[in-house]
């Protein structure tokens, strides 16, 4: 472990050193292109994988056990490819779920963890690495290479891309801001970061398909509802509720959008 | 305006594989949906409460019509924003431009993990190309280098920048531009320092 964090530093360092350099000459996101070349395919989100993938395998929780029988939507124990068909309807609890609400179910019914436990802090910071996005991180892994293949053919499932399409253009807060203030044209930026355009395929399939990430200005891996919650504080807004149907519902929304791309992740950010 | 049709367009072309319903509830249901899932799944955080996602009539209508709204209803609205626009007393607008770059570098303001006391800045680089010397800036708003030069430093245009600071929905009801006076993001006189960066004769903007 202790060599992972020391290489974490490197990388951090050399990222700095790189993207401060460069930075007259592009878009942040040309920088870290040119980051990636540089660490040749390294990426430390795979300690994430690793930890993820011991935790998935090894008994936890106050019923000591593993999430081996956790369903991901391709049945019991099903990990390969399974963040690819994610978000969808589930018939066990009723609703469509993205893959952080699915290991909130798994890890409550399975484990016997209380919800709450996992809820209160679910994103990691100085010290503190929550399980839930150790196993994020290896679920995700496990669907490199797969087609997105996200279904709307669950009236449950059309509902939540209809409802997370409403959300994204929804203008609100001090600032009047919607995510489409900032993500619903083509080639736009703030400073110097490029914006995705999710109303465009492209975009979208582009954006998606490499999220979650290890972020390199944070030292960190960040799960898929971490992006939101972030964007939701510079949109603003308050804080969204971990996993909820408002994140699940933004989440269908951009995953349809990102249909037939390969999904590459977890990837490498800023 | 008009800038909005193209994303439309391109939603029909690129994404035509998705049905435009769901089966069993109208456009209308799930508009109410919407809502209802916005109002009950945030929380409070530091200074950003929930009250922050109920809309006014403006963020409502814009929102309603993805922000191309029908003519006759943005109008009326428009007018009601410019005529809430409260002008300096004193009839005077122009700042101290220095000081105006600062505001426009300060990306901070009003987020949940701003402290309560901390002030606002402008953001105004976030979206637009001010100064010719600061390379870091974004493409949401137009370019503004040397809008002084081009656009002349008269009082009428000083008038005019003063209210676009102070409330861009009276001029374009649904510009992605915030309401900084409207809003009370930043004082009268920080949007007087803001009016100097752009149009003083001496200011970065117009080197
Ligand atoms: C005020 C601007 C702003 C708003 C509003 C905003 N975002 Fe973002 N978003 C950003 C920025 C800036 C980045 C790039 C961040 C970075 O590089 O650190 C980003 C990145 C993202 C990404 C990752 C894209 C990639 O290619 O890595 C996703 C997904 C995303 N936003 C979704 C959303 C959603 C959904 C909303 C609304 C709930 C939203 N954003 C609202 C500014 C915004
Ligand atoms: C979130 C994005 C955003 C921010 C932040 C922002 N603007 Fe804008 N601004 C815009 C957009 C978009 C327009 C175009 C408005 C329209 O479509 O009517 C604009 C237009 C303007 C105009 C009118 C330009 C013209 O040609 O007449 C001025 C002046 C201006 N902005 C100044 C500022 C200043 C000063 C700040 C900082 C206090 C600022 N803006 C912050 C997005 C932004």
């Amino acid at each position: 472990m202790n060599t992972s964090i020391l290489k974490n530093a490197i990388f951090v360092f050399a990222f700095a050193a790189y993207a401060s350099a460069a930075m007259a000459e592009g878009s942040a996101s040309d920088e870290i292109a040119k980051y990636r070349e540089m660490i040749s395919d390294g990426n430390p989100a795979e300690f994430d994988e690793m930890r993820g993938e011991e935790l998935w395998k090894k008994p936890g929780g106050p019923n000591k056990v593993s999430l081996e029988k956790c369903d991901l939507g391709k049945g019991a124990g099903v990990v390969k490819g399974a963040y690819a068909e994610l978000p969808r309807y589930f018939a066990d609890t009723q609703r469509v779920q993205d893959l952080e609400s699915r290991l909130v179910t798994c890890m409550t019914t399975l484990q016997g963890t209380a919800e709450k436990d996992i809820t209160a802090k679910p994103f990691g910071g100085d010290n503190y690495k929550p399980e839930i996005e150790s196993l994020v991180a290896y679920v995700v892994g496990q669907s490199k290479g797969v087609k997105m293949n996200v279904s709307l053919k669950h009236p449950k499932e059309k509902e939540a891309f209809e409802i997370g399409k409403r959300i994204f253009s929804y203008r609100a807060g001090p600032y009047d801001f919607a995510c489409s203030t900032c993500h619903g044209k083509d080639k736009q930026r703030i400073r110097m970061q490029d914006l995705p355009n999710f109303n465009n395929k492209k975009d979208a399939q582009a954006a998606y398909t490499t999220w979650p990430a290890y972020r390199v200005s944070q030292g960190m891996f960040r799960s898929f509802q971490w992006r939101l919650n972030d964007c939701l504080r510079q949109q603003r807004f308050p804080e969204p509720k971990y996993a909820s149907e408002l994140t699940i519902n933004l989440t269908m929304f951009m995953a349809v959008n990102a249909n037939d791309a390969v999904y590459d992740g977890p990837g490498l950010k800023r | 305006m008009k800038i909005f049709l193209p994303i439309a367009v391109m939603t029909v072309a690129g994404l035509m594989a998705v049905p435009a319903l769901a089966a069993d509830k109208t456009a209308a249901e799930l508009d109410a949906d919407a809502v209802a899932i916005i109002k009950r799944d945030f929380r409070d955080k530091g200074i950003a409460k929930v009250e922050r996602v109920n809309q006014d009539e403006l963020q409502a209508m814009c929102t309603k019509y993805l922000d191309n709204p029908p003519a006759k209803e943005a109008e009326r609205l428009q007018a009601e924003q410019e005529k809430a626009i409260k002008w300096p007393a004193d009839g005077k607008y122009l700042g101290d431009w220095k000081a105006g770059e600062k505001l426009a570098q300060s990306g901070a303001g009003m987020t949940w993990s701003d402290k309560p006391d901390a002030p606002a800045g402008g953001n105004c680089y976030n979206c637009h190309q001010l100064s010719a010397k600061e390379i870091a800036y974004g493409t949401i708003g137009p370019s503004l280098l040397h809008f002084g030069k081009t656009r002349g430093n008269t009082e009428a245009m000083q008038r005019y920048v003063y209210g676009r600071i102070y409330n861009a929905k009276a001029y374009n009801l649904c510009a992605n531009m915030p309401r900084f006076g409207h809003m009370g993001i930043l004082s009268e006189a920080q949007i007087k320092d803001l009016v100097a960066l752009l149009l003083d004769t001496e200011s970065i903007v117009n080197k």
